[in-house]
This record gives C-alpha cells, sequence and structure tokens, in this order.
C-alpha cells in the first residue's frame, strides 16, 4: 500500500528503535493451539505521561508491521507505514500521546511467527505454526500492555485488519480502552472478500516451491505464489476510478506488441507490487492474516447478532469509512454504527468522500485527517482533565 | 440573544426550554452540534445528531458531540422503535424531499418530535409575494434559483397536516426578531417552533 511519503522532519518521529518484549506464560489461541512462549516486536513514540493515561495502541493491517512512524538510523528511506498520522503535530500527536506499534504473532517482523524457531522441535515453525485470529492477537496485545504498565489506553486505532483489532479490542477488554477507533472497517468478511482471500492463498499453496509451508528448510520460497496473491490483493485496494485516473489504458511502448510482457501500464504496476511484497514478506504469514481476517465474525457467537457481540463496549467510538472502498464498503461500517447505537454506545461516524478505494485509510486526505485530529483532540481534553 | 446557544438561532432557546434533564435525544441535522452541545451541558442529554456536511461532522467532533454522517433522506432506520424521548428537525422540514415520511420516522423513533420551520405566511414575506417576488430574508436567505427549500409552509398549513394525520400538537411558539409572537401567529410569527406527539 503506498502512503504519501512527504517528509518534513520536523514533524516526523524522528530515528525510532523496535524492541522486543519476551512473554513465558502461554498464549492460548482460538484454534486450540498454545504458544509456549513467545516474543512481540513493537515501536513506541512519545512519552508516557505519569499516570500512564496517554498511550495510544496502533493495530496493523494485513502486510505492516510494529514500525508505524518514523525511520531506522541505519535505513532513512524505511519509514513507517502510517507516518503521514503519526508525529509530532500530526493528528496523532507524538507531542501528546505515547504511541504503541505493535508486530501481531504470526507476523515476519520480528514477533513470533513462522519464521521463528518452534521451541518443541528446535526447527523453523513454518507451515506448522498456528492459525491465528483478530482475537489472539488482542490478547497478545494485551499482554504487552500490562507488560509496559499500561491498564487504560487512550485509544486503540487501526484501519482495515487493524480496525478489526481495535473493535475487537473495545468488546474484549472494554474497561482498557476509553476510545476505540475503526477505520475502513467491517464486522466480518463479506463472500466476496473471503474468494479474494482464498484466490491469494491457492496461489500460495499452489506454488511448486511453497512444500507444505516448509521452504525455509528448503531454502525456497513460494515467491511466484506470494506474487500473484498480492496483485489479487492490490486490485482489491483501489478504486475502478483510481485505478483508470492512474493507468487507464495505458501501454508502456505506445503501442500494442501482441506478446505476454507487460504491456498496459496495470500490469507492470501490479507485477512491480507483487515483486516487492514477495521479495520482504513471508508466504506463511500471508497465508495465516489473510484467514484471521476471514474468520473475525464477532457476531458469530451472538447467533449473528452483531449488538449483542458489542454489548459490552463502553469507549467511545470513532468509525470511519471512505465512499469509494468496495473492498470493505461504507455499508459494512454502518452495520458497525447500527450495531453500536443499538446498544446506545457513544459513537461517532464519518463518511469521507475520497477517490481512492480501500486504501484510502493510508492516505493523505485533508478532511479524513482534520476529523481524526479533532477527535484525538477530544481525547486529549478527557485525558487532561 | 447572546450566550452558548449563539444569537442566530433562536428556535434553540425554545427546543431547549422543552427538553427535560437526562432525555435522550436525536438531532436530525444537527449542523455544527450547537444544540446537542448546549443539552448535554446543562440538561445531560445523551443522544446523537445526524448531519450529511464534512465541515459540520467535524465541527461537531470538535464540540463533542456523538454525530452519525448520514443523508436523513435516507430515513432513520439505523434507529429502533421510541429509542428516543425527543426527535429535533430544526429548519431542515422545508428541505426535505419527503416531508410526511420524515415526521412519521420522527414519531417512529421518537416519543416526541419538535420541528422549526420558517412561517411562511409571516406578513413579511406575504408582502413580498404581494410585490411580485419571492421573499429573502434571514431566515430564507435564499434566492428562488438556489433555496434547498423545496416545501416551505405557512403555520396554518403545518397544523393542518397534522390533523389530517392525527399529529398532535403538544406545544407551539412563534418567534419573531426572537421574541415569541402571542398574537396572529400564522400573520406576525417568523419561526415556527413545535413540538408534537403520535
Amino acid at each position: 500500500m503506498a502512503a504519501d511519503k512527504i517528509q518534513d522532519p520536523s514533524r516526523s518521529v524522528g530515528v525510532v528503535t523496535p524492541q522486543v518484549a519476551r512473554f513465558a506464560a502461554p498464549l492460548a489461541l482460538r484454534c486450540g493451539a498454545s504458544l509456549r512462549d513467545y516474543e512481540l516486536v513493537y515501536e513506541t513514540y512519545g512519552t508516557l505521561n505519569a499516570d500512564r493515561s496517554n498511550a495510544v495502541l496502533v493495530c496493523h493491517a494485513l502486510n505492516a508491521s510494529h514500525h508505524v512512524a518514523g525511520h531506522y538510523a541505519d535505513d532513512p528511506a524505511n519509514t513507517g507505514w502510517w507516518d503521514n498520522m503519526i508525529g509530532p503535530g500530526k493528528p496523532l500527536d507524538t507531542r501528546r500521546f505515547f504511541v504503541i506499534g505493535v508486530n501481531n504473532i504470526g507476523g515476519c517482523h520480528g514477533s513470533t511467527g513462522p519464521l521463528s524457531i518452534n521451541p518443541d522441535t528446535g526447527r523453523v515453525w513454518g507451515g506448522e505454526f498456528p492459525v491465528v485470529t483478530v482475537e489472539d492477537w488482542v490478547d497478545a496485545q494485551a499482554r504487552l500492555a500490562d507488560h509496559l504498565g499500561i491498564q487504560q489506553f487512550a485509544a486503540v486505532m487501526g484501519g482495515s485488519l487493524g480496525a478489526m483489532q481495535a473493535l475487537a479490542w473495545s468488546a474484549r477488554y472494554p474497561q482498557r480502552l476509553r476510545h476505540s477507533i475503526v477505520i475502513a472497517c467491517a464486522p466480518n468478511l463479506s463472500a466476496q472478500n473471503i474468494a479474494f482471500n482464498e484466490v491469494a492463498r491457492q496461489a500460495i499453496i499452489t506454488d511448486p516451491d511453497f512444500n507444505d509451508g516448509n521452504y525455509r528448510a528448503l531454502n525456497t520460497a513460494p515467491k511466484r505464489g506470494l506474487r500473484v496473491a498480492r496483485m489479487v490483493g492490490h486490485i482489491t485496494y483501489l478504486s475502478d476510478d483510481e485505478m483508470a485516473n492512474k493507468f487507464g489504458r495505458q501501454l508502456k511502448n505506445g503501442k500494442p506488441g501482441y506478446t505476454f510482457d507487460t504491456e498496459f501500464q496495470i500490469e507492470s504496476y501490479l507485477r512491480h507490487q507483487g515483486n516487492k511484497f514477495a521479495d520482504y514478506f513471508d508466504a506463511n504469514t500471508y497465508l495465516r492474516i489473510t484467514k484471521a481476517l476471514d474468520y473475525f465474525d464477532p457476531a458469530l457467537e451472538h447467533g449473528g447478532d452483531l449488538a449483542k457481540a458489542l454489548q459490552s463496549v463502553v469507549a467511545g467510538m470513532l468509525v470511519v469509512s471512505f465512499t469509494t472502498d468496495w473492498r470493505f464498503s461504507p455499508e459494512r461500517s454502518r452495520e458497525i454504527v447500527h450495531a453500536l447505537i443499538k446498544n446506545r454506545a457513544p459513537v461517532t461516524y464519518a463518511e469521507i468522500d475520497a477517490p481512492h478505494g480501500h486504501d484510502a485509510f493510508l492516505l493523505d486526505d485533508a478532511r479524513y485527517h482534520r476529523l481524526v485530529a479533532a477527535y484525538f483532540e477530544r481525547v486529549h481534553g478527557e485525558i487532561a482533565r | 440573544m447572546n450566550g452558548p446557544l449563539g444569537n442566530q438561532r433562536p428556535d434553540f432557546a425554545v427546543i431547549a426550554e422543552w427538553i427535560p434533564q437526562r432525555a435522550r435525544v436525536l438531532d436530525l441535522g444537527c449542523g455544527d452540534g450547537t444544540l446537542l452541545k448546549y443539552l448535554q451541558q446543562t440538561r445531560g442529554v445523551t443522544g446523537y445528531g445526524i448531519e450529511i456536511d464534512d465541515g459540520n461532522v467535524l465541527e461537531c467532533v470538535k464540540n463533542g458531540v456523538h454525530v452519525i454522517q448520514s443523508n436523513l433522506e435516507r430515513g432513520l432506520a439505523d434507529f429502533d422503535n421510541g429509542s428516543f424521548d425527543f426527535v429535533v428537525l430544526s429548519q431542515t422540514l422545508q428541505a426535505m424531499r419527503n416531508t410526511e415520511h420524515i415526521v412519521r420516522e420522527m414519531l417512529r423513533v421518537g416519543r416526541s418530535g419538535i420541528v422549526t420551520f420558517p412561517n411562511f405566511g409571516y406578513w413579511k414575506n406575504r408582502l413580498n409575494v404581494l410585490r411580485g417576488h419571492m421573499p429573502v430574508s434571514e431566515n430564507l436567505p435564499f434566492e428562488w434559483f438556489d433555496t434547498p427549500n423545496i416545501h416551505l409552509c405557512t403555520v396554518a398549513d403545518f397544523e393542518k397536516f397534522c390533523g389530517e394525520r392525527g399529529i398532535r400538537i403538544v406545544a407551539r411558539t412563534l418567534l419573531t426578531n426572537g421574541q415569541p409572537v402571542t398574537s396572529l401567529p400564522n400573520l406576525l410569527g417568523e419561526l415556527a417552533v413545535y413540538q408534537f406527539g403520535g
């Protein structure tokens, strides 16, 4: 996902350093398995105040990580994935808030996942790593909060799959957050969403280099599959209009070559995105994260009644959707809002008229950012009181 | 009238008088949230505002009002029957495409409805029409060609509308220059404020 990377050093959190928290108590997972011990990699920006009330947890979506803002000393080009949102003077202002980004369990950016060593076998987990869920992630994040001495977050925030975590937080640990900021979310995936994920997974699983997920031991990786998976995903993040604006029917060489090389600009773009992704992302992680998306359905345990599933919510809720997001459409956000209204929960809902599709949540849209900034102003007013 | 309600919305003061402590209020077309903010601060009310405009939604957030960005013409499907004590529609009725539908929706989700609208029967408006022109005033600030007001009515029209539909008018206040009008409301009242029930 291509965030706008306008660099203004005075508005950046600057050089950041990832940290590692190690947890010895087992983490029971939804699938029935349990992680005996595990590590979470995280970054923090800003300063935790004396009464520990200004912490904001930022949950990541499909391909992102704990590296939410700033850059690394040894890799200045590696800017955090939500750097336009988080920093001094930005909507989530690090002069006021202590912001935490964490790589989820099952990830491939340092937290315990398929690339880690399975302590029971002494070998890389690979395809043996259990299937994880949004709720598992939230449970692990709650332990990180314990570790950091944070009893209650000022807010938990996320977009897309990250928003599902923010929503799960509000129902699962209602007392542990004052606000939940749920951007470009859905209360569960539609059949169409699951279908796209399944195409992506099949691309990976049927890659001859996949080897039941144990490709690392053979020094290979199902890169072809991962590439296709990313291409499919990318199509769903953009709106039809945005794709037409960016690429249209443009040909790289100006005229058709009647070959199967990349000719249309959109082909070239998708291949580029696919290649880039396949070089840094782990296929086993991709499989698990798409499964976490598919399984997320808080209403399921409540007979399909989302209001019941969200009955425990006491946090202030900000729900934001984007008009051209067809992957997680405004109607899906409205389902969440409807359930919260039914429960008489304090909810604010904004529908941003943005042309960029699902990706809009990562982009620098003035109306969107002003709204989030105003909301955080309100949160700050509460904790400063 | 100055103070926390601002000086441009005299109808808000009347509405606020009618709303008791800790009522549940839904404000349709809530603008920047001024009324709800005032009611929250002075009456401890809870509830939501509905607003379509981006700028107003932002102001609502700044005002600490729980706002739902939505088009009122879609109806109030997000809200359950009888879930509010009051549903307020201030200075918006005349701009609604489906007037009857929204009034019925107000009485479905609320126990009482409150509407305010510019009285087209106000003598200055009548005079304008007599002189051959559509009225343009503080309460009707638009020219005929750019007005959102597609369903203007008089006090007499509104009461006939309610009467024919079994809608019970509970209270009525007419305002001119922010002051209540006691006689000849349909002629001397510029801004109408009604409370009604089913």
